[in-house]
């Protein structure tokens, strides 16, 4: 479960001495066992979001639990119970695909036992013992997205978040992607995705949230909003959203 | 602290480096093989080239002396000069380097000095050639020879002692031992050298765990780990430092092994007499310089991985950390300048405090309040630049500087 209340992130712009919110009074609600997606142009606020919800901002007010553990007081509580995928790869090119596991596993605190066994049972799930002892600078697209993918998942968390995954990615390297994200949520994960594809929000999502200029202003099923709008194009439901009531 | 996460840190950045060929290049090849052979070689080369420049027997060319067959004879006769016919246009064949000196002799020159008057004799040279200098002081020890000669003649002539024009002579004495020659010879060089081995070796890696690791994309993926910033700061200092460490010790041992060859390569030649006096360099001086450089390495891989931390990306970063190696270098350099020396001022310099006490060690003077309060002042500055970096790790606007 991710839960979200006022949350507000204000960024000091030094150049014209001005503050600026990136994300502001975001209420969000993402249950376990369904995908959310963050809908929103570049510069709308999702990655801001993703990375508040992550710990890797502190929020300049407002207040976000995840997984049960408060984002601002715990912090180490919630980094242990999150997986976080973004655009690229964000591999070690000298490292193995097996040694850039098992370092994300080492940084999990895994036991060495749990992390042999789970190491196996990720690389067997995932295809990847082919080329588990090859560097990473020297594997395919493919193969790096399925390194990735490894690392996030390879301490099991309960809430899996993706900023804009398949961004630059071929169509197959994409599938593989958009198919795990699926598996995630037929694990019982919470699953977020920021994404600006609106066909990828439409296959993928369970509930979706319009995001513009820090403000998420609307939520919901893609059938509610369908209703709501009146339009049964997400796109023009998107831009409909954005541009307001003329 | 939890050091394990440390550990682990550490250990992933070890295994990435050494995989690394840059930092391969930088910790090893360039210490190695690199800067001994740059520094031996300029320094034997040299010495080869003035060895063989002392060596030729330089064309000199005789303005006048016409009516003095004495003086002419003699110069022709000297074994170290090799006398050509004269030409009107004397300068312009020096300059063109047909001859290396021209002596021109005033008129009746044998006379002059026969009926025991005074007269100037004018050796021209090119100043910026080193083989035109080295003939105009053949031909000015030639001329000193004859003018004491000359004077002994005349005082024969007279009845009177030649211990009258020279009362007493002089001779001067070494009281320094052999290590501290060396040391004061390699004082003011071997810190300043240290502290570039330090850079050296540790800017690729430090560019690398910080700003290469933003721009991949990796730092976020780890800073989603529930691993402390402190813990990962760490981790990425200890492999910055052990590249500064490990380039200085290796540039040491290498630089050790290419002076024990060179001495024995260049044995009976005037560098070898150079090699000799350095050879003779205290260990204890050499431990304690190191030692003192500790806290220096320690200072400057701190400044590096914050100047990588605060870059948005690697050629950012690399564009940063050459104005860093020249700021660190200029006081170490101005340490190595003659006359400059330790004051209560001075200790609290970062850098030229170090450098200062130790080219004090290495001339053999253990001044061990100076030594102490550097120490201090130096491991000081070292913690304030290591806990700068560890602050602005956990700074987001620095993290994520877009």
């Amino acid at each position: 479960m991710i839960e979200t209340n006022q949350l507000t992130k204000i960024f000091r712009d030094r150049k014209r001495r001005e503050e600026a919110p990136a994300v502001n009074g975001v209420n969000l609600r993402c249950e376990p066992g369904r995908i959310y997606g963050l809908l929103g142009a570049n510069g709308a606020g999702k990655t801001t979001t993703l990375r508040l919800l992550a710990t890797l901002l502190k929020p300049s007010s407002g207040t976000v639990c995840v997984a049960g553990c408060d984002a601002i007081r715990e912090p180490e509580k919630v980094r242990a119970r999150i997986g976080f995928l973004s655009t690229g790869t964000a591999l070690y090119g000298r490292l193995t695909a097996r040694e850039t596991v098992e370092y994300f596993g080492r940084l999990h605190e895994m036991r060495e036992d749990l992390l042999e066994a789970r190491i196996r049972e990720v690389f067997a799930t995932l295809g990847m013992d082919e080329f588990k002892d090859r560097q990473c600078d020297k594997l395919s697209s493919g193969m790096k997205q399925k390194v990735s993918i490894a690392r996030t998942l390879i301490h099991d968390p309960p809430v899996m978040i993706f900023d804009e995954p398949t961004v630059g990615l071929d169509v197959m390297t994409a599938r593989t992607i958009v198919q795990f994200i699926r598996e995630c949520r037929e694990k019982g994960k919470t699953v977020i995705v920021s994404t600006h594809v609106m066909s990828e929000a439409e296959k993928l999502c369970d509930r979706i949230g319009i995001i513009d200029r820090g403000r998420l202003l609307v939520e919901g099923t893609l059938a509610e909003l369908r209703a709501r709008y009146a339009a049964h194009d997400l796109e023009d439901i998107f831009v409909r959203v954005v541009e307001g009531p003329p | 602290m939890n050091w394990r996460a440390v550990a682990i840190v550490y250990g992933k950045e070890l295994r990435d480096s050494i995989r690394d060929r840059r930092t391969i290049i930088s910790m090893i090849v360039v210490p190695v093989l690199f800067l001994p052979l740059l520094i031996f070689g300029v320094v034997a080369l040299t010495f080869k080239s003035v060895t063989k420049a002392r060596q030729e027997i330089p064309r000199v060319m005789i303005i006048g002396g016409e009516n003095s067959p004495r003086v002419l004879a003699a110069l022709q006769a000297a074994k170290n000069l090799q006398v050509v016919p004269a030409a009107a246009d004397f300068t312009k064949a020096i300059l063109e380097k047909r001859v290396r000196a021209v002596v021109k002799l005033p008129p009746d020159f044998d006379t002059v000095i026969a009926r025991g008057d005074k007269c100037e004799v004018e050796i021209y040279q090119n100043q910026g050639e080193m083989k035109s200098v080295f003939a105009a002081e053949n031909l000015n020890a030639f001329f000193r020879n004859l003018s004491d000669a000359t004077v002994r003649e005349r005082l024969g002539a007279r009845g009177v002692p030649v211990g009258v024009l020279q009362p007493f002579t002089t001779h001067r004495q070494n009281v320094a031992a052999p290590s501290e020659v060396a040391g004061n010879l390699l004082g003011g060089v071997f810190p300043c050298l240290i502290i570039v081995m330090c850079l050296t070796g540790a800017m690729y890696p430090a560019t690398d765990v910080t700003a290469g690791e933003k721009e991949r994309g990796t730092l976020e993926a780890v800073l989603c780990c529930p691993v402390g910033r402190t813990e990962l700061v760490f981790g990425k200092f200890l492999i910055v430092l052990t590249a500064s460490i490990g380039t200085v010790v290796l540039s040491l041992l290498s630089m050790g092994a290419t002076f024990q060859l060179a001495k024995q390569i260049l044995a009976g030649s005037g560098p070898r007499e150079v090699l000799l006096n350095i050879g003779a360099v205290d260990l204890g001086g050499m431990a304690g310089v190191f030692l003192m450089l500790l806290p220096v390495a320690v200072m400057l891989s701190a400044a590096l991985l914050l100047v990588g931390l605060f870059s948005r990306s690697f050629r950012e970063a690399q564009s940063y950390c050459g104005p860093l190696m020249l700021l660190a270098m200029a006081p170490a350099l101005a340490a190595a300048l003659p006359g400059v020396e330790l004051n209560a001022a001075l200790a609290m310099v970062p850098l030229l405090n170090v450098s200062l006490v130790c080219k004090e060690i290495l001339a053999g003077a253990w001044h061990w309040s100076h030594i102490l309060l550097i120490f201090g002042s130096a491991c000081l500055y070292a913690t304030a630049a290591l806990a700068t970096t560890v602050w602005m790790f956990h700074r987001e606007e620095v993290l994520f500087r877009s």
